[in-house]
């Protein structure tokens, strides 16, 4: 089970996960993140609350990093853990994707690059 | 490493007609680890490996796959099982049709209905990490046996199973190269999580990735233990089969001529 929120703060689009995003319940996460990315708004997706992440989930954050930077906005990754962490460095991401440890990291991170 | 199992094999006893293959085997795979099966041709290490994918139902005897009986599970379920499981075969058992990306996204389009993007984005981070990048259009054909091997355990990893096996993954490569799939299983062991069970004969290969050797023969298992365990392993059997020994057949000579001269002289 995994669930998706969205907030927003001053500007800055938070898209919160929980649970385990696997093969089930990567394509809602997907949907969320593009929706979300239509509003062309800096985003910072929290990854605190996932107890598990598989390549499905890892292939959704690909494609809304990507997409995020072709139309310029920020894609920043927070609260990865050290197992989704182990996963990035396998296929060499952690050198791709922008992370910070805390979500008020990335806010900041986020506002900075909007600026 | 835990000690919880993914696969338990009990008393496992398998027949090809009147020939018992199997002799009672017993064993278990442990979460996390990296299990070799190494033995010799014959020793029924092939049909282990069936037991252990769920392919076959024994003679008689248990094998259970992450919590499953294989006696009693209902095929939908096998099927489901099955998914979570990845194997990469000696020969890499590519289709000769379609391309590497093609080959690799295979076991997605049977089983997910998952976007094409995140179809293709999964299946490329795996050509990364197996270090094929860039080679979506070639063909099997194309490809040298190092490069087969690494699309085929691509394949096998593109569903993130939770046990992964490996028949011969470096056999017929060349040390280099071989010594590079080998670092590649455990990699993919320490960063997926996965339980790695991988069947071979190079002894080089089972030493440097090992967590547990398991050593059949003739049908039985001869010994599971750790790699200082197995090398120091007092049994004459094991002893032979890791320095190579062949062990001498009893020779009738009169019936070694007979057989040469076709019984005619």
């Amino acid at each position: 089970m995994a669930s998706v929120e969205i907030r927003h703060d001053s500007g800055v689009a938070i898209v919160a996960l929980a649970g385990e995003i696997d093969l089930q319940t990567s394509p809602s996460v997907r949907a969320a993140i593009l929706e979300t990315l239509a509003l062309k708004q800096p985003m910072v997706i929290d990854l605190t609350a996932v107890r598990y992440i598989d390549s499905s989930g890892v292939a959704s954050l690909v494609e809304g990093f990507q997409t995020a930077r072709r139309q310029g906005s920020a894609f920043i990754l927070a609260g990865v853990s050290a197992s989704a962490m182990r996963v990035f460095q396998l296929a060499r991401l952690d050198r791709v994707f922008a992370l910070a440890e805390t979500v008020p990291q990335a806010l900041t991170q986020a506002r900075r690059g909007a600026a | 490493m835990s000690t919880e199992s993914v696969i338990a094999v009990e008393s496992l006893v398998t027949h090809y007609g009147s020939r018992q293959i199997l002799k009672n085997v017993s064993l278990e795979v442990r979460a996390g680890e990296i299990l070799v099966i190494m033995g010799g041709s014959g020793s029924g290490k092939s049909t282990l490996l069936n037991h252990l994918l769920g392919l076959l139902r024994p003679t008689s005897g248990n094998v259970h796959i992450l919590g499953q009986d294989i006696n009693t599970i209902p095929d939908i379920e096998l099927t489901l099982l099955r998914q979570k499981i990845g194997v990469a075969f000696q020969g890499g058992a590519l289709f000769s049709s379609l391309s590497v990306l093609e080959n690799i996204l295979l076991p997605l389009r049977e089983h997910t209905r998952l976007d094409r993007m995140t179809m293709e984005i999964m299946a490329r981070l795996k050509m990364e990490v197996v270090n094929l990048a860039g080679f979506d259009a070639l063909m099997p054909a194309e490809l040298s046996g190092g490069m087969i091997k690494r699309a085929a355990l691509a394949r096998a990893i593109v569903m993130d199973p939770r046990i992964l096996f490996c028949d011969e993954p470096s056999a017929g490569l060349d040390p280099v190269v071989a010594a590079q799939i080998d670092d590649l299983i455990l990699d993919l062991r320490d960063a997926m999580a996965m339980s790695v069970v991988v069947v071979t004969h190079e002894l080089d290969s089972a030493f440097k990735i090992a967590d547990r050797i398991c050593v059949l023969d003739q049908g039985e298992i001869l010994a599971i233990g750790s790699v200082p365990e197995i090398r120091a392993h007092p049994n004459e059997r094991i002893q032979n089969l890791l320095n190579r020994r062949v062990k001498p057949v009893d020779l009738d000579p009169e019936e070694y001529l007979r057989r040469l001269t076709g019984g005619r002289l």
